[in-house]
């Protein structure tokens, strides 16, 4: 039972590498005799088993979210659901696309991401370069916490509040009466701003500090302030840094739904408020992929359950394609700076 | 009690074991490569030393109130390698750095006495300015993580002004890096990341970088540690030619180093300027029983 023992056609389930001497090596020693699993203590063995098990669940469940929404998805895709307006009907024969949502998730997405970087970026490089009073730095790192903890739907309602509020009335739609409502697209991507900048913020500090004190000393070094030291050396270090921050942002305002609810109204078209083109847009209403499928499930109205599906499979997409994109950057700037083996041809 | 017989037990143990093993390699040893022709034969290039640069008068440095280096005073001239050598820790580098006024970013430090550069308090000049003067290299090489190029072209450009563009710096990246003794190995290559360089080569970027605005006066601090010995050859190769145009002081634990490249050195021990002198001197007639006994190796 607790013989111990050693080589390939055992020990490929416990070992995360390939142990087999590599093909066209001469056939050399390979790796060394290790101790098997079957030679631990039952606690350990148990603990090895449920990390397989739950990696594997995990794997699982990924796997399965992707491939029913992809059946389901690409089932009621079609070009003319994605480019047409939505229409308010009574079955989902007759009700159209989701052109409009699908704009507006990009537009809140453009708004909150504008707002967010360069105030996550400055925080952070404030933090981490200056940091001083040091109360000060506390209150801001806690601050940025609290906002991260915040349940979006929170976050909402203090937006609506806040917009509510007279001084800030020409920035959202009014009502005939004069009422101010406090929906509209400035309103629902500012706040959208907060759900992005934690990550930016975290991402930043965490890529600053990680910067060795060394590159600081040599462009000190070098007769270069501390503000040239920042812009020309240390944010382009953590360029992918920033911009892992910046995508992890958007996949969660593009996933939010309640800050688009509240915020925004959230129903089918774009409603300008006012006669200006651009201005009118951001003044105005309107909604997103989310908040479509929230009101096309049966949970909303549940008029065209497929269409929420089709909704669902690309907003799927988007975060799926953002994931890939952070992975992308964290491995070409690798490349860039150097510190990745040399590719051939580069 | 126990542990008696426990020692013992072990000590039969080593008994019973045969004393040799033999070390088995996987490979036969590489062969030692001869030290290329130009560095085996280096004839020590005569010192020229010229005006004096820096003056150091009285130069005390202390951590949060706690002394680092006591009462300094030496000269540092054109044209002449001064070596600060003593055991770690007692301040050579604390001196090294204040001299461009680095230990300022440490907010505990404090400095008294006087630095003048070519008669002028540092202490009055714009710390920016200081340090476009008095040129550094570090232990570590550490190059930006840009083109070579760009480290180069970085320490070029000057701020608040309008950024020259590449037509105009090119030539200056390129004497600065044959200055340095690289431009040979990199010509055609300068966009490649810096960071791709050998350790060697990295450090003379970031000699290239360093003289680049052509300073009066270069600190290395222990330059060549990281190297392996033909870098360190090339790199004490080097300093000699760069002595011609500009002061250098070198910090450095290698005795050999010191008096291969140094035409003064001084003794550092525990925060005091033990000996300063010509490096015969220092090293066959010091005046100090101290220095007599760390050149010859009984401490450090």
């Amino acid at each position: 039972m607790s013989t111990p023992e050693t080589g390939p056609a055992s020990s490929w389930l416990w070992s995360w590498r390939d142990v087999r001497p590599a093909p066209g090596k001469g056939g050399g020693p390979g790796r060394g005799r290790r101790s098997s699993p079957l030679s631990w203590r039952w606690g350990d063995r148990l603990v090895l088993v449920l990390a397989w098990l739950v990696g594997g669940l995990l794997c699982l469940i990924a796997g399965s979210i992707v491939v029913y929404m992809g059946v389901r998805g690409i089932e009621y895709l079609s070009p003319s659901v994605i480019f047409s307006h939505p229409t308010i009907a009574e079955n989902g024969a007759t009700s159209g696309g989701f052109l409009d949502p699908l704009l507006g998730t990009m537009l809140l997405t453009v708004i909150g991401i504008v707002l967010a970087l360069p105030l996550g970026l400055v925080c952070a490089t404030w933090l981490v370069e200056y940091g001083r009073p040091a109360w000060l730095a506390r209150v801001v790192e806690s601050s940025i916490e609290i906002v991260a903890g915040t349940p979006d739907i929170v976050i909402a309602i203090f937006g609506l509040a806040l917009f509510q509020v007279r001084l800030l009335a020409p920035l959202s739609v009014t009502a005939e009466g004069g009422g101010v409502f406090g929906r509209s697209f400035i309103a629902a991507g500012a706040l959208m701003s907060l759900l992005a900048l934690p990550p930016i913020y975290t991402a930043s500090r965490d890529g600053l500090q990680g910067v060795p004190s060394h590159m600081r000393e040599a462009a000190f070094a070098l007769g270069k302030t501390r503000i040239t030291t920042i812009r020309r050396v240390l944010v382009p270090n953590v360029r992918s840094n920033i911009a892992t921050g910046a995508v992890l942002g958007i996949s969660r305002m593009i996933g939010s739904t309640a800050i688009v609810l509240i915020l925004l109204g959230g129903f089918g078209r774009f409603e300008p408020q006012g006669a200006m083109p651009a201005i009118g847009l951001l003044r105005g209403t309107g909604s997103s992929l989310t908040s479509y499928v929230y009101y096309n499930s049966p949970a909303g109205e549940g008029v065209a359950p497929q269409k929420a599906y089709a909704a669902a499979f690309v907003l799927l997409i988007f975060v799926l394609a953002l994931n890939l994109i952070v992975e992308r950057i964290g491995r070409s700037q690798a490349r860039a700076a150097g510190l990745a083996k040399s590719t051939p041809g580069s | 009690m126990a542990k008696v017989q426990s020692m013992e037990i072990v000590h039969d143990a080593l008994a019973a074991v045969p004393p040799v093993r033999t070390i088995v390699l996987d490979r036969p040893p590489a062969p030692v490569r001869p030290l290329p022709e130009r560095l085996a034969v280096r004839a020590p290039a005569p010192s020229t030393s010229g005006p004096e640069r820096l003056t150091l008068r009285d130069v005390g440095i202390a951590y949060a109130g706690k002394e680092a280096v006591r009462s300094v005073s030496l000269s540092i001239h054109q044209g002449e390698v001064l070596a600060l050598i003593g055991p770690s820790g007692c301040g050579k580098t604390t001196l090294l750095r204040t001299l461009n006024r680095l230990t300022e970013l440490t907010p505990s430090a404090s400095r008294t006495g006087q630095i003048l550069l070519d008669g002028e308090d540092v202490h009055e000049l714009v710390d920016t300015t200081l340090r476009s003067r008095v040129a550094m290299v570090f232990q570590q090489p550490n190059p930006f993580p840009m083109s070579i190029f760009d480290n180069v072209a970085f320490a070029l450009r000057e701020q608040g002004r309008r950024r020259p563009g590449r037509r105009e710096l090119e030539p200056l990246v390129v004497d600065a890096l044959r200055r340095a003794g690289l431009y040979d190995e990199v010509a055609g290559e300068l966009d490649r990341p810096a960071l791709r360089l050998s350790g060697g080569q990295q450090q003379r970027l970031c000699i290239a970088r360093a003289i680049a605005p052509r300073p009066e006066v270069l600190l290395m601090d222990e330059p060549c540690s990281a190297l392996d010995p033909i870098s360190t050859g090339v790199i004490e190769e080097l300093i000699g030619e760069l002595r011609r145009d500009l002061a250098v002081v070198i910090v450095t634990h290698n005795l050999q180093q010191a008096q291969r490249v140094a035409d003064k050195v001084a003794f550092m021990y525990l925060g005091d300027l033990v000996e300063y002198g010509t490096t015969g001197d220092v090293f066959e007639d010091p005046r100090a029983e101290r220095t007599r006994e760390y050149v010859r190796g009984a401490f450090g």
